[in-house]
C-alpha cells in the first residue's frame, strides 16, 4: 500500500473534490469535514513518503506501470518530499483556521470554496511530485485556475485583480509550455531525468538556451519575481482572508521549487552554472527584488498589502540564493522556502483572525490589540521575529545560510540587501506592534480569537521554533541530499 | 581547561522562562509576586551551587543543541560568567521586592505583563552570562532586547513610544546591522564561533580585518552604550524605576559590557589586539565616553538622566580596563561589574524612592529632602561613594585595581582619564547629598517630619547600600573569581 | 539568410501569431479583446507543438489491422505525441477561457462596462 502513496497523494484530493462538489449541493456542512479528512490523509501520505525517501533514497514511481519516456514517471527525491510535507501541513492548518470565517463570509458558496481548495491542493501536490515536464504544465494550470477562482470569490476589486492575475499567470504558464516544446523538439522526450541525460550532447544548441530562458521567464512571472510581480499585490490583497492564506504561503514557493527542479533535473547544474552561467545577472535582479519589496512595503498603509510586498522581497531571497550557485546558498534557499511558507501562513492567519473579528487591516484599526487579543498578538510577534531573523526562530538560520553562501561566493551586494532588508523588516513589524501596543482602543467588543483560529496559529509558531532549533537535522538529512552532488 | 558537564546552567536559564506562564495565569497579585520570588531565589541558588566548581578552576559546560556545522547553542559557566550571573541573579531578588513596593505604591497598570517580561529578561541575562560561543550569546542578546522593550515602554504613552523606537533602533539596528556581519566574517574565516582563551581569530588576521571586526563588535553591541551609540540609554529612563535600576544599571548594560569583554579577550584576543595596537584604539574610544559622559552628567537636572549618563561613563571604565590588556586592570574591570552594579542600583532605588514618596524627578527640586527622607539620602550617599570609588565602599577596590593597571602599562593618559572622571563623579553626586542634608532651613522645600518611601521600597535600598559597604570588607569572592578568569582568558 | 526563413515558415507564422496575441493582451482596452488575445497566444503555442510532429510525406498515425503485426516503419507516420499533448493543452486553454469569461461577466455586472480605463476610473472614484 505504501508504494502507491505517490499516486494516491494526487488522486485522492482530485476525486474528493467531486465528492465535495456534490455534497455542496446536498448537504453543505459536510464539505468541511470531507476536505479535512482528505487533508489529514494527505499529511499521512506525504510524511510517509518523506520517511521512505530518507530511509531508502529516491523513489521512482511509474504511473500505470509504463516505463519512461513513454509513460509518466514520478521521481521523488528529498526536495520533492520536503515540499510535499510543507504543502500538506500548511493547507491543513489553514483549513482548520478558516472554518468559521468561511462559514460566515461564503455561506452559500461553501461547496464551491472547498472544491476549489481540494483541487488547488491536487494541483500543488501534483506539481511537486511529478517527474514529467508536460505533466507539470497541466498540474500547474490546475493549481493556477483554481487559484484564480479562489481569489475571485472575494469582494468587488477581487474579480478584476483575479482577471489580471489570470492574464499574467497564463502568459507565464504558456512560456513554460513553449520552453518545454523547444526541449521536446531537440530531445524527443518529456521525462525530466531523460532530458537531462540527452541534453549534455546538445549544450551548444541555441534551441536549448532559448528553452532555458523562456522557461525561466515563465516561472519568474508565476513566482512574482521583480519586475514581473505586478499581479501579486492586488490579487492577494483583495481576496478573502481564507483564500489568500492558502495561496500566499504556497503558490509562489511551489514555483520556486519548480524553478529549482527545472534548474537541476532538466537542465543540469553543469549547464546552468558552467556553460551559460547567468548567475551574476540574476542575483542582481533578486537584489533589486529585495530592495523593491522592502521599500514598497514601507509605504503601505494597509497591513495585508504590506505583507504581499514582503512576499515579493522574500522571493528575491530565494531566487538569489538559488542562483549564487554554491551549496550553502542553496541550502539557504531551500530552507527559506520551508520557512517562508510557515511565516507567511502565520502572518496571513493573523490577518484572517483580524478580518474575522471585523478589525480593519490598517494601522488605525489594530490600535490597542495587545490588550484585547494578547495570545494572537503574542503568536504574531513570534512570527514577526522569524521574519526579522532572530534566533532561535527558523528565519534566522535560513538567513544565516544565505548570508554565508553569498559571502563565500563574493556576492557582497546580496549580503547587504539581506541585512538592510532585515532592518527594514524590524521597522515594518514594529510599526504593527507599536500600533497594537501603544494606543488604547475604545470598542470593547473584540474578544480573543476563537480556539479554532488560535490553535493553528500557535502550531505554526511552534513549528517555526522547532524547525529553528532542529535545523541541523533538517539540513543534514533532508536538504543536503536534495542538492545535486556536483554543486560545491 | 577541564570541566564537567552539567545541565545546571540550562536550568538556571530555564527557571524564569518556565515561571512565566505561571506568572501570567496567577489569580491574584500576591501569588504572582510569590512566584517571582520563588523563581528569583531558585535561580540564585542554582547559580551559587555551581560556585564551588568554578572556584576550583574548572568550568561547567552543556551543549543544548547543534544547529549548524561547527555551531551549537551551548553554555559554559566560567569565572567571568559567574561574576555576572551572581550579581544579576542576586539583584533580581532585591529588585523584585523593590518592584512590589514601587508598582503598588504608584498603582501601575499591567503589572502582570511587567513581571512576566522581567522574568524573561532575567532568563536572557543569565543566558548571556553562560554562553559558550558567539551565536548563543547573540541569541540571548536579541532575546534580551525584545524582552526589555515592553518594560522600557511600560507606560505606553507618546514619550514611551518614541523612546521605544530609539531603543530598538540603536540596539536591534546595531545587532543585526553590525554584529551579524561580524559574526559571519568570523565564521567564514575560522569555521567556528566558540570563545577561545587568547582569541578565536588566528594571529595571521590582517590589520584591516581586525579593525573592521573590532569596530563592528564594539558599536554593534550597542548595549554597552559607547559613544556615539549611547542615546538609547537616557531615552530608556522613561521606564519605571525598577526597570531602570535592574536593567539599565545591572542587566542590560552589563550584558553589553560583558559581550565586549568576551569579544576583546576571547574572540579577537590579546595577541591580535596588541600586534596591531588596536587596544589603544579601544582605550581611546572608551576614554572619550568616560569623560564626555561625566561632563554631560554634570549638566543634567533630571535625576534619572544624570544617573544614566553616569552609567554610560562607568561602563566604559569596564571597557577601558579590559582593553588595557593588563592583569590588574582586568581584575579591576571584572570587579567593577559587581561593585558598580550594587552602587548604581542603590542610586536608582533612591531615585525611585524619591519619586514614589514625593513625585519629584528633578534634582533642583530636591533641596532639603534629607530631612524628609534621611534613610534614602544616606543610602544615596553610600551608593555615590561606591561609584566615585572611595572607601568604605566596594567601588574603591575596582577603581584601585583599574588605577594600578594604568600605572602598570605606564600610561599616564589613561591614569589621568580615570582620576579626572572620579573627580567629575564626585562633582555631580556629592552636591546632591550636600543640598539634601545641609541646606539652610529657609531654602528647604520640604516641611519637617520623616515621610519615607514604602517599606517594600526602603528595605531593598538599604540592603543594596549595605551590600556596597559589605563588598569593601568582603570582596574576596569577586577578587578570586576575577583572578581565575585571568587564567582562562590568557592575560 | 533565406534558409532560415523559408523552410521554417511554420515557426515564423506561429511566432507572429504569438506576438499578435501578446499585443492584444497588453494594448487593447476591452476585456474581451484581451481574453481573445490570450486565447490567440495559447493557440499559437498549440499550433507550434502540432507542427513539431509533421513529417514530409507521412500519413496519419493510425495502424490498420490488415497490415498485420509486422514491423511498423515509424517514419511513415507523423508523430502522434504532440497531438495528444495538445489535446490536453486545448482543454486547459478552453478552461482558462471559460474562467476568464466568467470573471469578465462578473466584472461587467459590477462595473457596467468592459473597457478597462473606465473600470479603473470607477474604482478610483469609489
Amino acid at each position: 500500500m505504501k508504494e502507491q502513496f505517490p499516486a494516491l497523494i494526487v488522486t485522492v484530493p482530485l476525486l474528493s473534490s467531486f465528492i465535495v462538489s456534490i455534497s455542496g449541493w446536498v448537504r453543505r456542512s459536510l464539505c468541511f469535514y470531507i476536505t479535512l479528512s482528505v487533508l489529514i490523509l494527505i499529511n499521512i501520505f506525504s510524511f510517509s513518503i518523506l520517511n521512505q525517501v530518507i530511509c531508502s533514497g529516491v523513489i521512482q514511481y511509474r504511473l500505470g506501470g509504463w516505463e519512461p519516456p513513454w509513460g509518466i514517471a514520478y521521481h521523488i527525491d528529498h526536495l520533492n518530499a520536503l515540499m510535499l510535507c510543507v504543502i500538506s501541513v500548511v493547507s491543513l492548518l489553514n483549513l482548520i483556521s478558516t472554518k468559521k470565517a468561511v462559514e460566515r463570509d461564503m455561506e452559500e458558496k461553501r461547496g464551491a470554496f472547498y472544491t476549489l481548495y481540494a483541487l488547488m491542493i491536487t494541483g500543488l501536490l501534483g506539481i511537486t511530485i511529478t517527474g514529467d515536464a508536460f505533466n507539470l504544465y497541466v498540474l500547474l494550470e490546475i493549481a493556477s485556475l483554481t487559484g484564480y477562482g479562489l481569489i475571485a470569490i472575494g469582494e468587488d476589486r477581487a474579480v478584476l485583480s483575479s482577471l489580471n492575475y489570470l492574464y499574467m499567470g497564463t502568459i507565464g504558464a504558456c512560456f513554460y509550455l513553449l520552453g518545454i516544446g523547444y526541449l521536446y523538439i531537440v530531445t524527443g522526450s518529456l521525462n525530466m531525468v531523460d532530458i537531462s541525460h540527452i541534453l549534455p550532447s546538445l549544450y551548444n544548441s541555441k534551441a536549448v538556451m532559448v528553452a532555458f530562458v523562456i522557461c525561466m521567464v515563465g516561472l519568474w512571472i508565476k513566482m512574482a519575481l521583480f519586475p514581473l510581480h505586478g499581479w501579486l499585490p492586488n490579487a492577494y490583497t483583495h481576496a478573502y482572508a481564507s483564500s489568500s492564506s492558502l495561496i500566499a504561503p504556497l503558490m509562489t514557493k511551489v514555483m520556486v521549487y519548480v524553478m529549482l527542479r527545472v534548474m537541476f533535473s532538466i537542465f543540469t547544474p553543469d549547464y546552468i552554472f558552467r556553460y551559460i552561467n547567468p548567475g551574476r545577472m540574476i542575483v542582481w535582479l533578486s537584489i533589486s527584488a529585495i530592495f523593491f519589496g522592502a521599500v514598497m512595503a514601507l509605504s503601505q498603509k494597509n497591513i495585508k498589502r504590506m505583507f504581499t510586498f514582503i512576499i515579493v522581497s522574500e522571493i528575491g531571497y530565494m531566487v538569489g540564493g538559488a542562483w549564487i550557485g554554491n551549496r550553502v546558498a542553496l541550502t539557504g534557499c531551500i530552507f527559506h522556502m520551508v520557512n517562508d511558507a510557515l511565516m507567511t501562513l502565520g502572518a496571513f492567519l493573523f490577518l484572517g483572525i483580524l478580518s474575522h473579528n471585523n478589525i480593519d487591516e490598517t494601522f488605525d484599526g489594530i490600535k490597542g490589540l495587545t490588550k484585547r487579543m494578547p495570545f494572537t498578538m503574542g503568536a504574531f510577534i513570534l512570527c514577526a521575529l522569524s521574519f526579522i531573523g532572530v534566533p532561535p526562530t527558523s528565519g534566522f538560520f535560513s538567513k544565516w545560510y544565505l548570508l554565508l553562501g553569498a559571502m563565500d561566493a563574493g556576492y557582497y551586494g546580496f549580503m547587504l540587501a539581506l541585512i538592510v532588508s532585515s532592518l527594514i523588516n524590524v521597522i515594518l513589524f514594529f510599526r504593527i506592534i507599536e500600533a497594537a501596543y501603544f494606543y488604547g482602543h475604545d470598542a470593547s467588543e473584540i474578544r480573543e480569537a476563537e480556539l479554532f483560529e488560535l490553535v493553528p496559529l500557535f502550531m505554526v509558531v511552534a513549528i517555526i521554533l522547532i524547525v529553528g532549533l532542529l535545523n541541523a537535522e533538517l539540513v543534514q538529512y533532508i536538504i543536503d541530499p536534495a542538492i545535486p552532488k556536483m554543486i560545491i | 581547561m577541564n570541566g564537567i558537564v552539567s545541565i545546571r546552567p540550562l536550568l538556571a536559564i530555564l527557571v524564569s522562562l518556565c515561571i512565566t506562564p505561571l506568572l501570567a495565569s496567577s489569580r491574584n497579585s500576591n501569588i504572582r509576586e510569590a512566584w517571582t520570588f520563588f523563581a528569583a531565589t531558585l535561580k540564585f541558588l542554582i547559580v551559587v551551587s555551581m560556585l564551588p566548581v568554578i572556584l576550583r578552576g574548572k568550568d561547567i559546560s552543556f551543549t543544548v543543541v547543534h544547529i549548524m556545522p561547527g555551531l551549537s547553542i551551548s553554555l559554559r559557566v566560567d569565572a567571568l560568567g559567574m561574576i555576572f550571573a551572581i550579581v544579576s541573579s542576586s539583584l533580581w531578588i532585591i529588585t523584585s521586592a523593590y518592584s512590589i513596593g514601587y508598582m503598588r505604591g504608584l498603582k501601575e497598570h499591567s503589572q502582570t505583563r511587567y513581571f512576566c517580561f522581567f522574568a524573561l529578561a532575567m532568563s536572557a541575562t543569565i543566558g548571556v552570562a553562560f554562553s559558550a560561543n558567539l551565536i548563543t550569546m547573540y541569541m540571548f542578546y536579541e532575546m534580551l532586547s525584545f524582552a526589555t522593550y515592553p518594560l522600557v515602554t511600560h507606560h505606553q504613552d507618546e514619550e514611551a513610544r518614541i523612546s521605544g523606537r530609539k531603543y530598538l533602533a540603536y540596539i536591534v539596528g546595531g545587532s543585526i546591522g553590525l554584529v551579524l556581519p561580524a559574526m559571519l566574517i568570523c565564521y567564514g574565516t575560522v569555521g567556528s564561533l566558540d570563545f577561545v582563551p587568547g582569541g578565536l581569530l588566528p594571529p595571521e588576521t590582517t590589520r584591516g580585518m581586525a579593525i573592521v571586526l573590532l569596530l563592528f563588535f564594539l558599536f554593534g553591541f550597542a548595549k554597552v552604550a559607547i559613544m556615539p551609540f549611547h542615546a538609547w540609554l537616557p531615552a530608556a529612563m522613561v521606564a519605571p524605576t525598577p526597570v531602570s535600576a535592574l536593567l539599565h544599571a545591572v542587566a542590560v548594560v552589563k550584558v553589553g559590557a560583558f559581550c565586549i569583554i568576551r569579544v576583546i579577550t576571547q574572540v579577537l584576543g590579546k595577541e591580535i589586539l596588541s600586534l596591531h595596537n588596536l587596544n589603544l584604539l579601544i582605550c581611546l574610544i572608551a576614554s572619550i565616553t568616560i569623560l564626555v559622559g561625566s561632563l554631560i552628567a554634570l549638566s543634567q537636572d533630571e535625576f534619572k538622566r544624570r544617573l544614566a549618563f553616569s552609567t554610560i561613563s562607568q561602563l566604559s571604565y569596564i571597557v577601558l580596563g579590559v582593553a588595557l590588556l593588563n592583569p590588574k586592570a582586568f581584575i579591576g574591570a571584572s570587579c567593577h561589574i559587581a561593585m558598580h552594579a550594587f552602587g548604581k542600583i542603590t542610586l536608582f532605588f533612591c531615585a525611585g524612592n524619591v519619586f514614589v514618596a514625593t513625585g519629584i524627578k528633578h534634582i533642583s527640586k530636591m533641596r532639603g529632602i534629607g530631612k524628609r527622607m534621611p534613610i534614602t539620602m544616606l543610602a544615596f550617599f553610600i551608593g555615590s561613594l561606591s561609584v566615585i570609588g572611595l572607601p568604605p565602599t566596594g567601588g574603591f577596590f575596582s577603581k584601585w585595581y583599574l588605577l594600578l593597571g594604568t600605572i602598570n602599562v605606564h600610561s599616564d593618559i589613561f591614569l589621568a582619564v580615570l582620576l579626572i572622571s572620579s573627580l567629575l563623579n564626585a562633582a555631580y553626586f556629592l552636591p546632591i547629598v550636600y543640598d539634601a542634608f545641609f541646606c539652610p532651613e529657609e531654602e528647604s522645600q520640604f516641611e519637617g517630619g520623616i515621610k519615607e518611601a514604602p517599606l517594600w521600597c526602603l528595605i531593598p535600598t538599604v540592603l543594596c547600600a549595605l551590600g556596597s559597604i559589605g563588598l569593601f570588607f568582603f570582596p574576596e569572592i569577586f577578587l578570586k573569581l576575577s583572578k581565575i578568569a585571568l587564567n582562562l582568558i590568557g592575560l | 539568410m533565406f534558409e532560415h526563413i523559408i523552410p521554417k515558415y511554420n515557426y515564423w507564422i506561429y511566432i507572429t501569431l504569438m506576438m499578435i496575441g501578446l499585443y492584444a493582451m497588453i494594448s487593447k482596452n476591452n476585456l474581451i479583446k484581451k481574453i481573445i488575445g490570450m486565447n490567440i497566444f495559447q493557440t499559437a503555442i498549440i499550433l507550434f507543438y502540432v507542427s513539431m510532429g509533421a513529417k514530409r510525406g507521412a500519413t496519419i498515425p493510425i495502424i490498420e489491422h490488415s497490415q498485420g503485426h509486422g514491423i511498423i516503419d515509424v517514419t511513415r507516420y507523423i508523430n502522434p505525441l504532440p497531438h495528444v499533448l495538445m489535446l490536453t493543452a486545448i482543454v486547459v486553454s478552453v478552461a482558462t477561457l471559460g474562467v476568464a469569461l466568467a470573471l469578465a461577466v462578473k466584472v461587467y455586472k459590477r462595473y457596467g462596462t468592459l473597457e478597462e480605463d473606465e473600470i479603473l476610473k470607477k474604482i478610483k472614484e469609489e
